[in-house]
């Protein structure tokens, strides 16, 4: 392919494919102030969450590292941070400012919601319009760092829009870029498999330790995964075991071996590949914390037709199955049904997403962006004190 | 079109275009296969494995919507069933090949 990508390169070498001004909240009372600037100014993007008092421990490590990460991706040019008090909305916005890119932080006690918003409003009209003069420059795919997980999968999933999703991961880890992929409870049954795939013993261990705590938390509720694993999406789609689903699952992850294992929203330190993410395997969740560890562009197979999209991560939508292709088709990106009519070879679905990505890179919309898909979600590792 | 190379064992004078597969198998040996069309209970079926392009016909014993699966093999209850090559659980009941599998005669094996 010899179209020319074009991309938002950062103070700190990170590219980006969107140029987002971000308002974000420390904590879920801060939100209706972010929300109000966002009105004031047009062009920047509130990213209200429903967390962020009395957390704690790992949990509050948890919510530091994505708030940082959400506000450091490539995708945002700039940030405006409100919380509650002064201590952890400086520490959040200190984090950002680690970037080099534009941030200031405002907290609401001793001002209250209308001076704050305000104060931050012109600010946020200060960075719209800097950001509004960047100018995308060429940049290579080895500057992309993209994620992978799949939704509301259905036995299509497995047949034709997760191996899709491979064939371009492979071309990306072959071409130097980097790819996350997660949803650690969902590859039970294929557990084997990604664990095969670990570069090193060290990392096998890791992946090993990760997926049993996982699923060992579930059992110690006195449940299993029955009860929502498979969903009810998946078995009403054909799906009728965890296995059967997470081998679908896997089916989306390429072929090349795995050279590090992230904790959740953690950026990785070991260079360009592909690297498993510790995550739920709900898509929110997920894409949240993949995003936060710095993914600026979503491949998102899916069976049923799962809705879903990011503020700053552009999802791409991709599907198999011709029923959704035809009764959700405003959600799907690539369609890919050839694969089930054998109209389609898997080399050429490979080739259709990867000249979608190009296209996504260069500025067009998803459907998920298009239709105001923004689901920003926090993974909560335990309740608040 | 890949689909003509298997006009020559659809059987019967139907107007209807019987030459198209209906399922799909994701590896020689696996034990289901999977709908890509709506099947028909009574109705002969082709289905094509993804791996080396072969093809097999079986009659369905029950309705089998799109995305769903057909048992390929006749099996015990307890016993494994291969898809993508790897067990995806264990059978609960007795199977025909030509039955509709799902969460009725199959189980995980985890739980």
């Amino acid at each position: 392919m010899d179209q020319q990508l074009l991309g938002f390169r950062r103070e700190n070498g990170k590219v980006g494919v969107r140029n987002h001004v971000v308002i974000l909240p420390v904590d879920d009372i801060s939100n209706a102030a972010c929300e109000a600037v966002a009105n004031n100014v047009k062009g920047t993007l509130a990213l209200p969450h429903a967390y962020g008092r009395l957390q704690y421990g790992e949990d509050l490590d948890l919510l530091f590292r994505t708030l940082i990460g959400t506000g450091s991706n490539p995708n945002v040019a700039a940030v405006v941070v409100i919380g509650i008090e002064e201590n952890w909305t400086k520490k959040i916005a200190d984090g950002i400012a680690e970037t080099g890119k534009p941030v200031s932080y405002f907290y609401i006690e001793r001002s209250g919601d209308l001076e704050t918003v305000q104060k931050a409003s012109r600010e946020a009209k200060e960075y719209v319009q800097w950001a509004s003069e960047l100018q995308r420059e060429p940049i290579e795919l080895s500057d992309l760092t993209i994620s992978i997980k799949c939704g509301e999968s259905d036995t299509t999933t497995g047949m034709g829009s997760c191996p899709t999703v491979s064939q371009a991961v492979d071309r990306l880890v072959d071409a130097g870029a980097t790819v996350f992929f997660g949803e650690t409870s969902e590859l039970t049954g294929g557990e084997h498999l990604i664990a095969e795939r670990m570069a090193t013993p060290e990392l096998k261990d890791k992946f090993m330790a990760i997926y049993d705590d996982y699923v060992g938390e579930i059992e110690s509720k006195g449940v299993d995964l029955l009860g929502s694993q498979p969903t009810q999406g998946n078995i009403a789609g054909g799906l009728s075991t965890i296995e059967e689903k997470a081998l679908g699952n896997i089916a989306k992850t390429g072929t090349k071996n795995v050279i590090g294992v992230l904790e959740p929203a953690e950026a990785p330190t070991s260079g360009n590949g592909l690297y498993f993410m510790d995550t739920s395997s709900a898509a929110a969740e997920c894409i949240t914390l993949m995003a936060a560890a710095g993914a600026v562009i979503h491949f998102f197979p899916t069976g049923q037709g799962n809705i879903i999209g990011n503020p700053i991560e552009p999802v791409v939508k991709v599907t198999a199955n011709p029923i959704t292709a035809g009764t959700m088709s405003e959600h799907i990106d690539v369609d890919v049904q050839g694969l089930l009519s054998r109209e389609m070879s898997l080399p050429e679905a490979g080739s259709s997403l990867m000249d979608y990505l190009y296209r996504v890179v260069n500025g067009r919309l998803t459907c998920a962006e298009a239709l105001g898909h923004r689901e920003f979600v926090m993974t909560k590792l335990y309740r608040s004190a | 079109m890949a689909q003509n190379e298997h006009s020559a064992i659809a059987t019967g004078e139907k107007e209807k275009h019987v030459a198209v597969h209906k399922f799909l198998i994701h590896h020689k040996g696996d034990q289901v296969g999977v709908a890509t069309s709506d099947i028909k209970e009574g109705e002969k079926v082709i289905g094509v494995f993804m791996d080396d392009n072969s093809s097999i016909e079986v009659v369905a014993n029950g309705d089998i919507p799109l995305g769903h699966k057909i048992a390929l093999e006749n099996l015990a209850t307890n016993e494994p069933v291969l898809k993508y090559g790897v067990p995806i659980g264990l059978t609960t009941t007795e199977w025909q090949v030509g039955d509709y599998v799902h969460t009725h005669n199959i189980k995980t094996a985890r739980w």
